[in-house]
């Protein structure tokens, strides 16, 4: 199967170069995932799959492990993130592929890509030094002063705002995965077939009529696919949420309190893991979030997938 | 048969993006309730002609218009004309089926919603009409909450034409309506152009001459984005007066 047929010898070289570097993809991904499991296996016998994710403690002095808090940390940015980017994001898809002028499509796009371009460890020092005194100042109070004075979502924004929170982390995931939102989701508008477009034209649609009842519905699947793949590497964002969100092991109901994640939890504390079952307990993290990842992604692709196909048929 | 014009092209120049001259002084008269057919080779101009009626062009930037269309008195080429308005007037089918992805209730209801339509009795009523005109009632009238993807393409076809004929329209523009389709749902297609003609003025595109000189009352043959001949199909097929014309319906090229 992987060699072909043909005699030539070239081609059996050709074939057997290209075979070895696709099969070491997946090998590497085994191997990962081996390691994961054997470095962790110490933590899995010790507390257990459903222990593990409900258990709040972090305490390498009693010997006391569970993914909850991180869990929560990472649940909480990662949605909060994806309700700050998608309006956004969708917004900028739709006017490059409707709205801007043709001479405008371009260096918008190219904006775009470039935005995605940034490593992240810019995204979490320009939330450190920028973004957070301007929450911590300006914005934090602001909110405090007016929803926090309602009841039930009030409870969102108690204590003191020090702009190192899980607002702040969430906003800068937020912006962070905003251009690749925004690509896939233009990516996704331009497989509505122009002649779909035009016959809404042709019925009597104006502009936002054509793009509200035509393009969205039409390239839903292919949005949603952009969202989960910025859903998954908003839960594997380590640096830009590692310089504003504190490290604090706890389960808050506020948005205005340190907080941790999964990946800030393995990028601070691997160095500090004295014993066997602290280190195979951050392993056993990594674990769950490349699982959960791994998730994620297959559903993006799937979406994805699905869109393309009913756009060729 | 010459009857009232109800659109009608004078000295009309067409340029893409900006000095692609694709339409070269084309003077033409589509007559009410007559079938108007534009002929011609590939790339000469017949499906850019056709959607300069609707003004389709304006949809893609640096797109030119010259000379006139007039359209019951009106030049609809001018700048204070209300495109949307003009479109939901003028229709338009295109060569492949373009159901939107929405119930086939819903597509044919389409456009008259946008007109302000809401009251579900007179929605329904003229859902019902404009399926029966484009004679696909039968074939739906159990399913019109079914998504309209689930129809085959020539009943795609009809359901298009059927959410063009709900908003009303005075001229119905048909672009190689039947270019995507097998031979039974083509003729069934060309049926219903014919029997349309009673409530509308019908302009298409064809590739077909057959087709041309089966449906049309007058024909326009194009080539290179000028209008060599327009004259009642029958002679137009049997007794051209351009050498080119003649050279074209005979296949010596094209």
């Amino acid at each position: 199967m992987i060699f072909s047929k043909k005699k030539n010898p070239v081609d059996l070289i050709f074939s057997f170069i290209t075979s070895v570097a696709s099969i070491s993809v997946i090998l590497i991904t085994a191997g990962i995932l081996y390691v994961l499991f054997t470095e962790s296996s110490l933590s899995i016998e010790k507390f257990g799959f459903f222990k593990f994710l409900t258990l709040v403690d972090w305490d390498p002095v009693k010997e006391s492990f569970g993914a909850a808090a991180a869990l929560y940390g990472t649940l909480i940015t990662t949605v909060l993130a994806l309700i700050f980017a998608i309006p956004v994001a969708v917004g900028i898809a739709i006017f490059v592929t409707e709205v801007a002028p043709n001479f405008l499509k371009g260096p918008v796009g190219i904006a775009i890509e470039l935005l995605a371009a940034i490593p992240s460890i810019i995204y979490g020092m320009w939330g450190l030094f920028t973004l957070a005194p301007i929450m911590a100042k300006y914005i934090e109070p602001f909110l405090q002063k007016t929803i926090g004075k309602l009841p039930l979502v009030g409870i969102l924004f108690e204590g003191t705002p020090l702009g190192i929170d899980l607002l702040t982390a969430s906003m800068i995931l937020g912006i962070m995965i905003i251009p690749f939102t925004a690509s896939i989701s233009r990516d996704a508008f331009n497989l509505t077939p122009a002649v779909v477009k035009e016959s809404a034209y042709a019925v009597g649609a104006t502009k936002w009529e054509v793009v509200k009842d035509v393009v969205l519905p039409y390239s839903k699947l292919g949005v949603f696919g952009g969202v989960a793949i910025s859903l998954g590497r908003a839960l594997g964002e380590t640096m830009a949420v590692a310089f504003v969100l504190g490290n604090n092991n706890q389960i808050t109901t506020s948005l205005l309190d340190a907080a941790a994640t999964v990946t800030v939890k393995l990028a601070n504390e691997f160095t500090e893991a004295d014993k066997d079952i602290y280190l195979s307990s951050l392993y056993y993290l990594a674990l769950l979030l490349f699982v959960m990842s791994f998730i994620v992604l297959a559903i993006a692709k799937f979406l994805i997938l699905k869109a393309e196909r009913r756009s060729n048929r | 048969m010459t009857g009232q014009i109800e659109i009608e092209a004078k000295n009309l120049n067409f340029y893409y993006a900006v000095n692609i001259h694709a339409l070269k002084q084309v003077s033409l008269s589509a007559y009410k309730h007559n079938v108007t057919a534009l002929i011609g080779p590939s790339g000469c101009g017949k499906t850019t002609l056709l959607r300069c009626f609707n003004r389709m062009h304006d949809l893609y930037p640096k797109n030119r218009y010259e000379g006139e269309i007039i359209f019951q008195g009106t030049n609809i080429l001018s700048n204070d004309i209300d495109i949307i308005n003009l479109r939901s007037r003028i229709g338009m089918v295109f060569q492949k089926p373009t159901p939107f992805p929405m119930t086939i209730f819903d597509n044919i209801a389409y456009g008259l919603r946008l007109k302000g339509i809401k009251n579900r009795s007179e929605l329904s009523g003229k859902v019902e009409k404009a399926i029966k005109d484009a004679a696909l009632w039968d074939e739906v009238k159990d399913k019109l909450n079914v998504s309209a993807y689930e129809l085959s393409g020539g009943q795609q076809q009809r359901l298009v034409i059927a959410r063009a004929l709900a908003v009303e329209p005075e001229v119905l523009l048909f672009d190689e309506p039947t270019s995507a389709l097998d031979p039974i749902s083509t003729a069934k297609i060309e049926e219903l152009i014919v029997q349309l003609k009673s409530k509308v003025t019908i302009i298409i595109v064809t590739h077909n001459m057959q087709q041309a000189a089966r449906i049309s009352d007058w024909t326009g043959f194009m080539m290179l984005g000028e209008l060599i001949e327009f004259d009642k199909t029958d002679k137009i097929f049997t007794a051209p007066s351009e050498k080119l014309t003649e050279d074209y319906i005979t296949g010596r090229f094209g």
